[in-house]
């Protein structure tokens, strides 16, 4: 069990860290609800499933809708820059 | 590479930073002894565990603890999120228009249909999980972003419109009634948000006194609002 919640662990940091260096914002939004996603099973491995519905609805569900509707209504700016 | 050199670089320095900010504040030992413990030694999370089924009669300790014995704090939550969903709104109000004017196009069938069979499936989860709070885990703020997801999937798969006066009457009646709960236990016991009803055999729908109530309220709420932040996002709110 340890093994399989340090993947868990290991995913989310991985996931948080790409979402920070991904230069696409819908990668990013995607990255995050694995982030929220992962969170939310860890939650429940340790007995928190109160918290662990409330992490995998509004974190992993309604969030990445809100992101994606938002980031819709932007538009890009760079086009072809170096990425710094 | 750079760029996830350096965030990885502020994570190691970010860790550092808090682990020696709490060995500052705590010390080594005292962060080993006095987990959830006071200076006297008065256990609260074994304390609340104990006699919440007693004191409120529900038998989810959390829901117990987030609406009755922290209320006030559920009320501030609350109130946060309706701040949120006012800013949003009065933000993207002149922004509605012109999105409305463009042609969406239309759902294929098998996904108009699919969404049709779904969202009363999850309006009825959501409802169930917002009225079992005190007994089952989940509560309030579940079942309301459950419910609120379900106008997600009307609006992406259904391309239905949110009826947004309905939605604004039911977020405020409820949050009415969240605070008029509150007044009541203050007229009846002398203190706010008072468990006043009966608390009713423990694992019953009816048990927990006003916990069910302030729950459905909780519940009605969040989803309210939230499907309101999603209709003000997606722009296709009918008047």
């Amino acid at each position: 069990m340890i093994v399989f919640q340090l993947f868990l662990v290991l995913v989310m940091v991985v996931a948080a860290v790409a979402a920070a260096a991904f230069k696409d914002l819908m990668n990013a939004v995607i990255a995050c609800a694995l982030v929220s996603l992962m969170a939310s099973i860890i939650f429940y491995l340790l007995h928190a499933p109160d918290v662990a519905m409330a992490e995998a609805s509004i974190g992993a569900g309604l969030t990445t809708a809100i992101f994606i509707f938002a980031i819709n209504r932007t538009v890009r700016q760079e086009e072809n820059e170096e990425a710094d | 590479m750079r760029k996830l050199i350096s965030v990885t670089l502020l994570l190691v320095i970010v860790m550092i930073a808090v682990f020696s900010v709490s060995h500052a504040m705590f010390g080594a030992e005292g962060a080993r002894r006095t987990g959830g413990l006071r200076e006297d030694g008065v256990n609260f999370g074994r304390r609340y565990n104990n006699r919440a089924l007693d004191e409120t009669g529900a038998a989810n300790v959390v829901a117990a603890v987030v609406v009755s014995y922290r209320g006030f704090d559920t009320l501030g939550e609350v109130t946060v999120l309706f701040v949120a969903a006012l800013g949003l709104g009065a933000l993207l109000y002149g922004a509605r228009r012109e999105k409305n004017a463009k042609e969406r196009e239309p759902a294929s069938l098998i996904v108009f249909t699919g969404c049709r069979f779904l969202f009363p499936l999850v309006l009825l989860f959501g409802a169930y999980v917002l009225a079992h709070g005190h007994v089952t885990p989940g509560g309030g703020f579940q079942g309301g972003a459950i419910v609120a997801s379900g106008f997600v999937l009307v609006y992406l798969g259904c391309r239905g419109t949110l009826p947004a006066g309905r939605l604004a009457a039911a977020e405020s009646l409820s949050g009415l009634a969240f605070v008029v709960i509150g007044f009541i236990g203050l007229a009846v016991g002398g203190s706010f948000l008072l468990n006043f009803l009966p608390r009713g055999t423990p694992l019953a729908l009816f048990s927990a006194g006003v916990i069910p109530v302030i729950y459905v309220a909780i519940g009605l709420k969040v989803g309210s609002e939230l499907g309101g932040i999603i209709g003000n996002l997606a722009g296709e709110v009918s008047e």
